[in-house]
C-alpha cells in the first residue's frame, strides 16, 4: 500500500511541476488513510447491511430454514418448488402486470406535462412544479387508504361517477384486472409529478434557440413535442424507466393495505399479491426463511435480466444517435 | 491558516462557478405566449395531484357520513378536531408521531453528513482504488435492497435490535445515491485553487472539508436530508417487518392499525393518514421550492 501511497505525488508533482516535490512526500500517514475513513461509514455500513444479506439470500435458499426451528440442507429443492409453484407465478403477473399499466401511461403523462411546463413565459411555474410533487411528499400507506376509498365498491367516489354514466358499480378488487388499475393509480399517482420535473429539468438545460428555430420554421406545439423534446429527453426517458422499473418490482404496501381483508395475499383468489408481498407471505407469514429467500433469489435474477435489458436499450440508442 | 480562507470564503468564486449555469436554465423553455389551454391542463394535473390528500381531509373533518352520502361530500366539515384526539386515543399516535421524527432526523442528518464527507474525498482527494470503490457506490444504486429481507431481518435478529429504533436507523445511513449527490455537488462547486491555499496553510483535509468543503455544499446536503427524511418518513415495509410494540412504532405502521377499524370507522383511517402526512407538508410549504429545484437540479446532474 505505501508503495502505491507514494506514487500520488509524482502524479501530482507532474500537473504542478513548478512545486517542489518535497513539501507532498511529505504528506503525513494521517492524510494517506483519511480518505478511507470518509468512505468508511458507508462501505462497512453497506457491507453489513447490503451487500452481506444479499449474498446470505442465496445461502438461505439452499436450506430449509425455520427461524425458531432447525436448518436443514435441501440444495436446489426450493427452486424446484417454486417453478412449479402457481401462486409464485401468479405474483409474477401481477408485478409485471402493475408495472405496465402504471409505467406507461405515468412517463406517457409526464412527457406531455414536462413538455407544456418547459413554456419560458409560464406564470406561476413555482406553483405548479410545488403541488406536482405533494403526492411523492405523501407516504405510500396514506396513498393505500385513500384510494383504497375512492375506488371501493359500494361508497367510492369512482364508482359514484360511474353511476352517473349509467354504468353499474364495479367491485375494483375482486378481479385481477380491477386490483391491478387501482394499484397501478396509486403508484402512477405518487410517481407522474417527480418523473414530470426529472424531465423539465432536461428540457431546461436544452438551449433555448432550439425551441425558436422550430417557431420560426413554424413548428407547431405538438411537432415540437415530436420532434424535439421525446428525442432530446431520451437518455432521461431511459433512466426513468430503469428507476421505475426497479421500484415496480418492489411493491408492496399498496396491495398489503388495499385490501386488509384478505390478509398478506391481497385478495381471496390472489388478484394483486406482487412478488414483495409472496416473499414476505413465505417469509414472515408461513415462516419458511429458505423458500422466502428464493423468491429473492428469483427476484434478483429479474433484476438482473431487466437491467440487462435497459442496458443493450441505452447501448443501441447511443449508438443510433 | 484560517486568515487565508476566512479572506477567499467569501461568495464570489463559488457563486462565479454557479452564476453561468443558472443563466443558462433561466434561458432553457418554449417561446412564445402560453395559452390558456395550458393553464387549464396544468391545473388539471394540479388537482389530481392534490384532490386525494384533500379528499382524507374531506373524510376526517366530516365523519364517515362524508361518504355514505349522495351525492359524495366533497367540501370539509368542522369535526376535525374530535376526529384527531379520537386518533390519539385509539393509537399511540403522538409516540408514534415522536418515534417517526426521531428516526427521520437521525438518518436525515447524519446520512447528509456522511454523505458530504465520503462525496468530498470521492470528488475531491486523490487515493488508489478512487474509482473501483465509487464503481461500486455506483452500482449498489441499481439493486433492491428489500430482495434480501430475510437475511437482513437475520442480521438485526443476530444482532438483538429486533423491535428497537437503531434497527431502522443504522442501516438506513448507507445512501449510494447520497454520495453520488455529494460528489457531484463537490466537484461543480468546490474551488481547488480555495482548497490548494489551506492546503499550504497547512489545513488537513478534516480541517478543508469542514471549514471549506461543507459550507460550499450545505444547500446541497440540505436537500439531501430533506429527501432523505420523506424517504424515512414515508418507509413501511422495513418498519413493519422489525418494529413489534406498539410504543416502538412509526406513524406509517400505526396507520395499518387504524386501519382494523376502517370498517367500523373510515374517519379515524382517513385523520390517522392526513395527520401522518401533516408533518411533510408543513415543511414542504416552507422548503418545497428548494426541495423541487433539487429533484431537477440532481436530474440535470445526473
Amino acid at each position: 500500500m505505501t508503495a502505491t501511497a507514494t506514487a500520488i505525488p509524482v502524479q501530482k508533482k507532474a500537473r504542478r511541476s513548478d512545486r517542489p516535490p518535497r513539501q507532498v512526500i511529505r504528506q503525513p500517514l494521517a492524510e494517506r488513510v483519511a480518505p478511507y475513513l470518509y468512505i468508511a461509514p458507508f462501505f462497512v455500513i453497506f457491507a453489513i447491511f447490503g451487500l452481506f444479506p444479499l449474498l446470505f439470500t442465496f445461502y438461505v435458499a439452499l436450506f430449509d430454514w425455520n427461524p425458531i426451528g432447525e436448518q436443514t440442507f435441501v440444495g436446489l429443492a426450493n427452486f424446484e418448488r417454486l417453478f412449479a409453484d402457481q401462486r409464485f407465478w401468479n405474483a409474477f403477473v401481477n408485478t409485471f402486470g402493475i408495472f405496465l399499466i402504471s409505467t406507461i401511461p405515468q412517463l406517457m403523462l409526464a412527457l406531455g406535462l414536462a413538455h407544456l411546463l418547459n413554456h419560458a413565459t409560464l406564470k406561476m411555474a413555482n406553483f405548479f412544479r410545488m403541488a406536482l410533487l405533494v403526492p411523492y411528499i405523501t407516504s405510500v400507506a396514506a396513498t393505500a387508504l385513500v384510494f383504497a376509498q375512492i375506488f371501493d365498491k359500494n361508497f367510492g367516489l369512482i364508482n359514484w361517477m360511474l353511476d352517473i354514466f349509467g354504468i353499474p358499480a364495479v367491485n375494483f378488487l375482486s378481479s385481477q384486472v380491477g386490483s391491478w388499475i387501482v394499484i397501478s393509480s396509486m403508484v402512477m399517482w405518487r410517481w407522474f409529478g417527480y418523473n414530470t420535473l426529472l424531465y423539465l429539468a432536461g428540457l431546461q438545460a436544452l438551449p433555448r434557440e432550439m425551441y425558436e428555430a422550430a417557431s420560426v420554421d413554424g413548428a407547431s406545439g405538438w411537432q415540437q413535442f415530436i420532434h424535439l423534446t421525446i428525442p432530446s429527453l431520451r437518455p432521461i426517458i431511459i433512466f426513468t424507466v430503469i428507476m421505475s422499473t426497479i421500484g415496480g418490482l418492489q411493491i408492496f404496501t399498496e396491495p398489503l393495505l388495499v385490501a386488509p381483508e384478505s390478509g398478506l395475499t391481497c385478495g381471496g383468489g390472489r388478484q394483486c399479491q406482487t412478488l414483495a408481498l409472496f416473499l414476505y407471505e413465505q417469509g414472515f407469514g408461513q415462516f419458511e426463511f429458505g423458500y422466502g429467500s428464493a423468491v429473492g433469489v428469483a427476484l434478483f435474477v429479474i433484476v438482473v435480466v431487466v437491467s440487462l435489458i435497459n442496458f443493450f436499450l441505452t447501448t443501441r440508442t447511443r449508438k443510433a444517435r | 491558516m484560517s486568515d487565508v480562507i476566512d479572506q477567499a470564503v467569501p461568495q464570489s468564486p463559488q457563486e462565479a462557478l454557479v452564476r453561468p449555469q443558472l443563466n443558462r436554465r433561466r434561458h432553457g423553455g418554449r417561446v412564445g405566449k402560453v395559452g390558456w389551454p395550458v393553464y387549464a391542463l396544468l391545473i388539471g394535473a394540479v388537482f389530481i395531484s392534490v384532490f386525494p390528500l384533500y379528499y382524507m381531509f374531506v373524510i376526517a373533518s366530516v365523519g364517515a357520513s362524508a361518504v355514505t352520502s349522495i351525492p359524495p361530500r366533497l367540501y370539509p366539515g368542522f369535526n376535525f378536531a374530535d376526529i384527531a384526539a379520537k386518533v390519539f386515543e385509539t393509537v399511540p399516535f403522538f409516540q408514534s408521531l415522536l418515534n417517526s421524527v426521531i428516526v427521520s432526523l437521525t438518518v436525515a442528518v447524519i446520512t447528509a453528513i456522511l454523505c458530504a464527507l465520503a462525496g468530498f474525498a470521492f470528488a475531491k482527494l486523490q487515493f488508489p482504488g478512487r474509482n473501483a470503490l465509487f464503481l461500486i457506490v455506483l452500482l449498489t444504486m441499481t439493486v433492491p435492497a428489500q430482495l434480501s429481507v430475510i437475511p437482513q431481518y437475520l442480521i438485526i435478529s443476530w444482532l438483538d435490535w429486533v423491535d428497537t429504533l437503531q434497527a431502522i436507523i443504522v442501516p438506513g445511513l448507507a445512501s449510494a445515491f447520497g454520495i453520488f449527490w455529494m460528489r457531484q455537488h463537490m466537484s461543480t462547486t468546490l474551488n481547488d485553487e480555495l482548497m490548494q491555499a489551506a492546503r499550504i496553510d497547512g489545513a488537513n483535509s478534516w480541517q478543508i472539508f469542514w471549514r471549506i468543503g461543507f459550507p460550499v455544499v450545505r444547500p446541497a446536503a440540505f436537500v439531501l436530508g430533506l429527501i432523505t427524511f420523506t424517504s424515512v418518513w414515508n418507509d413501511f415495509m422495513w418498519p413493519f417487518i422489525v418494529l413489534k410494540s406498539p410504543e416502538l412504532f412509526t406513524v406509517q405502521i400505526v396507520l395499518k392499525q387504524l386501519q382494523a377499524n376502517r370498517t367500523i370507522d373510515l374517519a379515524l383511517t382517513m385523520g390517522g393518514s392526513f395527520m401522518a402526512t401533516l408533518p411533510l407538508l408543513i415543511v414542504f410549504f416552507f422548503v418545497g421550492r428548494r426541495m423541487v429545484a433539487g429533484i431537477m437540479d440532481g436530474a440535470f446532474k445526473g
